[in-house]
């Protein structure tokens, strides 16, 4: 079939929580293309469909979700850019969908009439129309479409064919033309929105408006989660069960993941004879990728919990009881959620503070983003903590469990420290408002769910199979090359060139007792943390002619590092300065090289004092 | 009863919005505008029921107000210039 020719371009806008980007996920289906907008970090997300009669395209923009045409964050200042014509390398669109949760009007009114003002031609999407229905919302749609003069029609953008009837709205309105002029569009005062608000009251009681009491349940969910003792008490509890889900929920799949990565080395082993082959494929390829494919397991269950409380409408009530707490360090509580990503990854962390108002406050959260204990950390704590502390039981508590919370706790406190002293060192500051919609409680959709997951394990997968192994070969080589001397009497890697390397920087790095080969893992690690012990994994397996690489690894390190050493590389990666994605993403978010230096810098000097002092204090204590 | 301001009430309290206030000297000039601006554009205008819902321990701020079929969360200091008419205090 041709391609149409009669192609309208449409914007789709709403205010948070209207189910916008799930009614854009409906019409244009996996027909979707994921960009920045230019210069901004400010996810762009593109769509098409074909409408019934096959004789238009129409091209969906799902802009980010706003209050007001007036911003007070990055997002907002893009849709309204965009809506006015003032973005740059963006034609402004045809046609503009607002879409509306039919069970809140009253906050989601003023946007279309807003809206309406500009003069691009508009359709409402009333959305959320099957639990309006269900709940006992009473709305002539008929009449409010009359009294707003632009189209009205109901969607459902959770359910198969909800999006339906905007489907076909958008494929049978004449073609609005090109537009002509840029948008005339100025700030409306006070008194002009308070006007505004006025005329919506007057038309949701024209289109005879009612909405229902609010669920009694959902009430007293309220009155638990933000009561003021039982409510941190369940956050918590909540952030309690989630970490114990990540370490002994994960077990399992690891194991599993670890044992197919032992047995594929096994296969090449088998089948190949010894040469430079066989060991690039088993000492660099299986053995590095190995060592950071298995935390996947804890990667997708952080995210699940993470995603879970997100959908369910927790995340901005747990905002709500830490804005005070978080204030005295001169953070705001909406600075929570995306430390609470950084625990599973600081980039999607450091991406999730868009959402922060203030450049300032935004800023500190980015900067302190990586000193909460990211997963890619775990491989390296469970390695040193598995070699050197005792499974012996302190109280009710495990001591290898107390030594894994007091370096996340670590960490937390670093960053309060952080955070407050650059609080202090800006001096006094305009204020930074909290006023946060707290949305409705939502049952999370399993397929939303997944879909996200599938989108966070696309993302470290493709880190995996690129950075990663990349890096993985290149040290195999680094570390393979040049061959021993004939009659050498040391292991082959240390007169390789990654010997050679980390035998250099094991200058900088004795004062605070790291060997050689921790030096050189240090190396590759500045790709992603985690491949740290892949690259032990690497280097001490090239010493060694036996078969399992990782579970050799632990007695190894037990036998050749003693415990002050351990308890430094521990300090160290408790700050772990060294990890390129997170500085090239604080590169992109913050648009210069300043902040991703200043980090990489205070990182670094942390981490070393940090390391120094540990390993000074642990010698003196004869360890 | 007189009107009294938002940032006064406890948990419990109810009451219909009279007014919202531009009150520059607790949050300084440009602050309080974009407060203010939010606040009505979220829809604390007069005449709107509005329950505080939530306070949180030990200082009793920030607080959670229902305001129609929504939550809202703000300081007690950005609640200042929404002064309240209240029909049941605590």
């Amino acid at each position: 079939m041709a391609e149409p020719t009669d192609i309208v371009r449409v914007a789709l806008v709403g205010v948070p929580n209207s189910g916008k980007t799930a009614l854009f996920n409906r019409l244009t289906g996996n027909r979707q293309k994921v960009a920045n907008y230019a210069g901004v970090t400010v996810e762009r997300k593109e769509g098409f469909f074909i409408g019934r009669r096959g004789t238009r395209k129409i091209q969906v923009l799902d802009l980010p979700g706003t209050y007001s045409l007036v911003p007070t964050t990055l997002d907002e200042a893009i849709t309204r850019d965009f809506l006015v014509g003032r973005l740059a390398g963006e034609a402004p669109p045809e046609m503009v969908v607002c879409v509306v949760d039919e069970t809140n009007l009253q906050l989601n009114l003023r946007l279309v009439l807003e809206l309406r003002e500009l003069g691009v031609p508009m359709v409402v999407a009333l959305n959320f129309s099957d639990v309006a229905e269900s709940r006992g919302f009473r709305l002539d749609r008929t009449r409010l479409e009359s009294e707003l003069r632009v189209p009205v029609v109901a969607t459902v953008a959770v359910a198969a064919g909800g999006e339906r009837a905007l489907a076909e709205t958008l494929d049978e309105v004449p073609h609005p033309g090109p537009r002509l002029s840029n948008v005339q569009w100025r700030e409306p005062s006070l008194d002009e929105i308070a006007a505004t608000q006025l005329e919506v009251r007057r038309i949701l009681r024209s289109a005879r408006y009612e909405q229902p009491l609010r669920q009694r349940a959902l009430a007293r969910l309220d009155a638990v989660v933000m009561h003021p003792l039982l409510g941190p008490l369940v956050l918590a509890v909540l952030l309690f069960l989630i970490f114990q889900a990540v370490f002994s929920w994960a077990a399992i799949p690891m194991d599993a993941i670890h044992n197919a990565v032992g047995w594929a080395g096994d296969q090449i082993r088998d089948w190949l004879p010894a040469g430079l082959l066989r060991s690039l494929l088993v000492d660099g390829v299986i053995a590095g990728l190995g060592s950071v494919l298995v935390f996947l397991p804890q990667i997708i269950i952080l995210f699940f919990f993470i995603l879970l409380l997100e959908e369910s409408g927790y995340l901005p009530r747990a905002a709500f009881l830490l804005d005070r707490f978080m204030g005295s360090v001169g953070l705001s509580g909406r600075a929570f959620i995306p430390l609470l990503s950084s625990f599973a990854c600081a980039v999607p962390g450091i991406m999730a503070t868009r959402t922060i108002p203030n450049m300032r406050d935004r800023l500190t959260t980015i900067m302190i983003a990586p000193l909460m204990t990211c997963s890619a950390r775990l491989p390296v704590y469970a390695l040193i903590i598995a070699a050197f502390i005792p499974k012996q039981a302190v109280g009710p508590f495990n001591l290898q469990g107390l030594v894994l919370f007091t370096l996340y706790l670590a960490g937390i406190l670093a960053a309060m420290a952080v955070a407050w002293l650059i609080k202090r060192r800006s001096g006094p500051q305009a204020y930074h408002p909290l006023l946060l919609e707290l949305p409705e409680y939502h049952w999370p959709r399993l397929s939303n769910l997944l879909l996200g997951l599938w989108d966070r394990v696309k993302v470290f997968l493709n880190r995996v199979g690129t950075v990663i192994l990349s890096l993985m070969v290149v040290l195999w080589f680094l570390s393979s090359f040049p061959a021993p001397p004939p009659g050498a009497t040391g292991p082959a890697i240390s007169y390789s060139f990654a010997g050679m390397i980390g035998h250099a920087l094991a200058v900088i790095f004795a004062p605070i007792g790291f060997n050689w080969q921790i030096s050189l893992a240090l190396v590759p690690g500045l790709a992603a943390r985690e491949v740290a012990v892949g690259a032990l994994g690497t280097v001490y397996s090239l010493e060694q002619a036996s078969g399992d690489i990782t579970s050799a690894l632990t007695p190894m390190i037990a036998q050749t590092w003693s415990l002050a050493t351990a308890l430094s590389l521990l300090a160290w990666f408790v700050f772990a300065p060294q990890c390129l994605s997170t500085l090239a993403t604080v590169r992109r978010e913050t648009n210069s090289w300043r902040y991703p230096l200043i980090m990489a810098a205070y990182l670094f000097a942390l981490a070393y004092l940090a390391s120094f002092i540990t390993y000074h204090v642990a010698r003196g204590f004869g360890l | 009863m007189p009107d009294v301001s938002l940032s006064t009430l406890r948990k419990g309290a109810r009451g219909t919005i009279t007014a919202v206030r531009h009150n520059p000297q607790s949050l300084g000039d440009e602050a309080q505008s974009t407060v203010s601006r939010r606040l009505i554009e979220l829809g604390f205008v007069a005449g709107e029921a509005i329950e505080v819902i939530a306070e949180v321990w030990p200082f009793g701020d920030p607080i959670a107000v229902r305001l129609g079929a929504t939550s809202f969360a703000l300081r007690r200091r950005e609640a200042e210039g929404v002064m309240v008419e209240v029909m049941s205090a605590v």
